[in-house]
């Protein structure tokens, strides 16, 4: 690891500062950061930690939503939002080990968009909201594409408001080595309709699958997608997986996210 | 009664206290003053030519004392290779040079090209990355069969081709193998592949090289499972120097697996280096570099057949095997495809004749070499899975198949047609016992309630051999060893009574400790606390092999045995004269010398004082002091054999396989510490289970590692190895050791892997899939649902 300066602020303020220097980089939990950095394929001058901000941490009900600092734990949404919203909790408590729940973050893996992260399922099916230092972001326009997002450069996630559903879960599928997602479906009913966000299997990160989203929303049972399938073309191939496994697991992990939440 | 803590009692482990308290002393906790930190530049091409070095800018950044490339030891030796395989026309092996650090050519992703010394690990990392390498890309070869093709590059220019040997074995019994497979009435064949390994010791390796100008001595501390060997090569063929000026310290080992036997060139490089600067140099491998340099196991491509009579005794069993080298020849790979796997390949069966081809091959890889069972793993593994596809395709029961075929109990001691002689075994015994742990008669049952819940039951049985107890030195010597395999053993008995044990093997979580004082304790009858194990450092041990082929007790534990004998033979003789009487009438029975027929003793603290305080003593016959030393050669390997089932549940929707259940009946002959052989046996499963569902070591075509980290290469979790039981009621003592031991230590990763496939398989042709032949390890769930759905 290079050497490098490390900030802490305390508010959002400071850390909007800190971050005007372009050669910083925010560092919220650090689970795939830290890691590069230490195998010298990434070396930031300075380092901004987003965990000492009072206003970007815990889980807080507003009604119908839920919202959660960025940099709340993995470890704490899966503690704190069981009453409000046990998908969420579930999902949250699914990923990696106890150690990387007690450090990664939900607004660290939303920026980060690993393409088989747990947390954009999540946050893509469900209708989510991306609050920025600078403005909000509706999910559907966050995520764009593998490690893309429609962060600007220095922009940085303070929470992110879910509406809660009436009946929401996540299926995962580990991948051996890593315990990420092979392929992890996120499913969740509300009144106007399903979404069904899928993480893991796509070469273009998480995405919905409209043509479950259509036939879950007019019968919520795990047999309305029984006989729909998506393209192997565009899934990811790798040592863990062929494209036509991954596209195959998209329709088996969604019935059991369906039959799970129902 | 026996005694408590001796032998056959569970004795926990004495050095688990400092292990789980902290206090072990492994290697990186040596820190020796003045040290400096050595970083090697690996290439992170797979074949390539090195132009230049230019280290200019290198040299002068903060910190760094020197950088050094391969013109620094031009005087120094390359890393030998201990064995030399004759091929099947009489030819000796092709044998390249394995340079400490690389030589006008780089041959595999991580080959080390130079080494930066500096003040610090991190100084040293910062000057490796201003090196300005100019390396030339080469077009690589990372497929054996390939490889072997007319044309293909060249890992070594100035070899005839990449084919290392091309081995047969039994060469003479080939025409008549043949002519058995033309009168076959059934003849079954299958290709498979034993997958690539990386060995993933808790602990990386580390080497810190110190030299003292005081004595002109070296030191090397290292992460090895045998210091002697190391010595003796590195010393010898390397570095040129003699054994008493270079000793050889392995401490406290944090498990090796076989990846911790070789001379490696980080050992050479720090030893060479201290004396150059003249300070101690010190090298931690991280994990990403253990990935890339600690040698691989495993990697063969075999086609084997086997051929029936009508009445379905085995007559012939003939294989192809294609084996990967890697880019050099790591200290013992050339006899792990061969002496330890074509020897192995008449299993628990009568085979008359069998034809055993192996094919070594040189590919721009990490090199391979022995991983726990090394060779007959791979051999097990094709036997099994043929034998279980052998009664698939007869329709005939897969364990009557076996039992008909196996050897009988009273057929020992059986020669078989690979060379070896089996001198005790019972495998019936061990199958019906395996059977009925696993309540195998009930399976059915089980698998109808596995099936309303829409999984897939399936029980794979496998019954393996081993040849243990690494080696007669005469036999090896024949077969092209460059080393002796006995063990050595010296027992220092102390004024007062306790005992000081000097062995030449070495634990690295294999719990010597504990049950080598325990096999003292017995034979003495004084406190196994009162004796204490050393191991590890060459400048007390006497010269020993090391712990590895499941030698250290039926090897290590033998010459204790003559050790403490001898001891004994001699107390007595002081025991006589302090009693006065005869020697041959003096009895020793719990810790007390007495006169056969009287009441007159003495314990045996009073013989102890005598021997080292002899004022009483007979001098004009007898040297004071009670200090004896053994070397001890077997006369045979042993063979532990066993009957392993496992029981899994398949999910057919997405292809995972769930281990319910895994029965290990083991025949290790007699056991000392049956706590200790339990949790050798559940390592060996776990490792053995990490093969077959979990771990691959993948190249792409251009020689980059995919599975170079955690990320992608998986380990066996605590919850993907559950519900084991393991017995070892079923005893056949081996003849021709003291203690009629055979070991255990690879049992457990030599008869699963081909248990876990067999399971799968039935669980599949259970539930009509019986268009799936066979899966190559690791069975992974998108691979398990490509064969379902081929």
């Amino acid at each position: 690891m290079h050497n490098f300066e490390f900030v802490k602020p305390s508010s959002v303020a400071d850390a909007v500062a800190a971050l005007a220097n372009g050669e910083a980089q925010p560092l919220s939990g650090g689970q795939t950061l830290i890691p590069s950095m230490k195998a010298r394929l990434n070396a930031p001058e300075v380092l901004v930690s987003l965990t000492g901000i009072a206003e970007m941490q815990g889980v807080s009900r507003d009604g119908g939503a839920l919202e959660v600092g960025a940099a709340t734990t993995h470890a704490t949404v899966a503690l704190e939002a069981a009453s409000h919203f046990p998908g969420l909790a579930g999902l949250a408590g699914q990923i990696g080990d106890p150690a990387v729940r007690a450090r990664g973050t939900i607004g660290g893996s939303i920026a980060n968009n690993d393409p088989s992260a747990c947390y954009p399922a999540a946050v893509l099916g469900t209708v989510a909201t991306i609050v920025t230092d600078r403005r909000e972001i509706a999910a559907d326009d966050f995520f764009q594409g593998m490690f893309t997002t429609a962060l600007d450069e220095g922009e940085f996630i303070t929470k992110v408001r879910f509406p809660i559903p009436e009946a929401s879960s996540y299926a995962k599928f580990l991948q051996p080595a890593s315990r990420f997602a092979l392929t992890g479906v996120f499913v969740a009913k509300y009144a106007s309709g399903v979404r069904v966000a899928v993480t893991g299997a796509s070469e273009d990160g998480v995405f919905r699958w409209a043509e479950a989203e259509a036939a879950l929303s007019s019968n919520f049972d795990a047999e309305a997608v029984a006989g729909l399938s998506v393209p192997a073309d565009g899934m990811i191939s790798d040592l863990h997986g062929t494209s036509e496994y991954r596209a195959h697991l998209v329709r088996v992990m969604t019935q059991r996210a369906v039959r799970a939440a129902s | 009664m026996p005694k408590d803590d001796g032998i056959g009692a569970s004795v926990k482990r004495r050095e688990d206290t400092r292990f789980l308290t902290g206090n072990g002393r492994y290697t990186d906790d040596i820190n020796l003053r003045g040290q400096t930190y050595v970083h090697f530049l690996r290439s992170d091409v797979a074949h390539g030519k090195i132009n230049g070095i230019d280290t200019s800018a290198a040299e002068a950044m903060p910190g760094v004392l020197k950088i050094f490339t391969s013109a620094d030891f031009e005087s120094a030796g390359g890393i030998p290779c201990g064995w030399q395989v004759t091929d099947k026309h009489g030819q000796p092996m092709q044998e390249p040079k394995h340079p400490i650090l690389a030589e006008g050519k780089v041959r595999h992703v991580g080959d080390p090209i130079a080494a930066v010394v500096a003040e610090t690990y991190e100084q040293a990392r910062d000057a490796a990355e201003a090196i300005d390498l100019d390396i030339e890309e080469l077009e690589p070869v990372v497929d054996m069969v390939k490889a072997l093709e007319d044309g293909a590059p060249k890992v070594h220019d100035d070899l005839t081709s990449n084919l290392c040997y091309d081995w047969g074995f039994v060469e003479e019994n080939k025409d008549a193998v043949n002519e058995a497979f033309g009168k076959a009435a059934h003849v079954v064949s299958l290709e498979l592949t034993n997958n690539r390994l990386v060995a993933n010791p808790m602990e990386p390796r580390v080497a810190v090289g110190d030299y003292d100008p005081w004595g002109d001595t070296h030191t090397l501390y290292t992460t090895s499972q045998n210091p002697h060997v190391i010595r003796l090569l590195m010393g010898a063929f390397v570095l040129s120097i003699p054994e008493h000026k270079l000793r050889v310290v392995a401490p406290d080992v944090g498990g090796g697996f076989g990846s911790k036997i070789y001379h490696y060139a980080e050992e050479a490089f720090c030893t060479y280096a201290a004396k150059v600067i003249k300070r101690p140099v010190k090298w931690t491998s991280t994990r990403s570099e253990a990935f890339i340099s600690d040698a691989h196991g495993r990697d063969h491509k075999t086609k084997i057949e086997l051929a029936l009579d009508a009445d379905h005794n085995f007559m012939a069993i003939r294989t192809e095997t294609y084996a990967n080298m890697g880019a050099y020849l790591s200290t013992f790979a050339p006899s792990i495809p061969t002496w330890l796997h074509g020897t192995l390949m008449a299993g628990n069966y009568k085979t008359p004749l069998i034809y055993v081809n192996v094919k070594a091959v040189f590919t721009n890889t990490v090199p391979v070499d022995a991983y726990r069972g090394a060779g007959r793993p791979e051999a097990t593994f094709q036997i099994e899975r043929l034998v279980d596809k052998a009664a698939r395709e007869l329709g005939v029961d897969p364990v009557e198949l076996r039992r008909k075929n196996f050897i009988k109990p009273e057929e020992f001691p059986y020669q078989t047609p690979v060379a070896v002689v089996y001198d005790t075994g019972n495998y019936h015994a061990t199958m019906d016992k395996m059977l009925e742990l696993a309540d195998y008669a009930n399976f059915e049952a089980r698998r109808a309630e596995s099936a309303k819940n829409g999984k897939l039951r399936g029980f794979g049985i496998a019954h393996y051999i081993e040849a243990c107890g690494i080696a007669p030195s005469n036999l090896v010597g024949q077969l092209g060893a460059r080393a002796g395999l006995y063990e050595s053993a010296s027992v220092r008995v102390n004024a007062t009574g306790s005992i000081s044990v000097y062995t030449g093997s070495h634990s690295h979580g294999q719990g010597h400790e504990t049950t080598f004082a325990q096999v003292v304790a017995d034979m003495i009858g004084v406190d196994a606390n009162s004796i204490e194990i050393h191991h590890g450092d060459t400048s007390n041990t006497p010269m020993g092999m090391g712990t590895y082929g499941s030698r250290s007790l039926a090897v290590g534990g033998s010459a204790i045995v003559r050790a403490t004998n001898k001891v004994i033979d001699k107390a007595k003789k002081i025991a006589a004269h302090l009693l006065e009487a005869a020697p041959e009438d003096i009895e020793l029975k719990d810790g007390k010398f007495s006169v056969a027929g009287t009441d007159k003793s003495v314990d045996w603290s009073g013989v102890t004082l005598a021997a080292y305080v002899p004022h009483n003593y007979p001098l004009e016959d007898l040297e004071p002091g009670l200090e004896e030393t053994a070397f001890y050669d077997p006369s045979n390997f042993t063979y532990p054999s066993g009957a392993y089932g496992c029981e899994i549940e398949l999910d057919p929707e997405t292809g995972k396989i769930d281990i319910l259940r895994f029965i290990a009946a083991d025949d290790f002959g007699n056991i000392v510490n049956p706590m200790i052989v339990e949790g050798q046996v559940h390592g060996g499963l776990a490792q053995g289970i990490g093969q077959a569902l979990l771990e691959n070591c993948v190249y792409d075509e251009n020689g980059q590692l995919l599975s170079g980290s955690y990320m992608d290469y998986a380990m066996p979790r605590a919850d993907d190895v559950r519900g084991f039981t393991v017995d070892h009621s079923c005893v056949t003592p081996c003849t021709h050791n003291p203690l009629g031991v055979k070991g255990c230590g690879e049992a457990g990763a030599i008869g699963s892997p081909p248990a876990v496939v067999n399971a799968a398989i039935d669980a599949l042709h259970r539930a009509g899939h019986t268009h799936v032949k066979h899966i190559d390890m690791p069975l992974t769930p998108s691979r398990v649902w490509a064969a379902m759905n081929g």
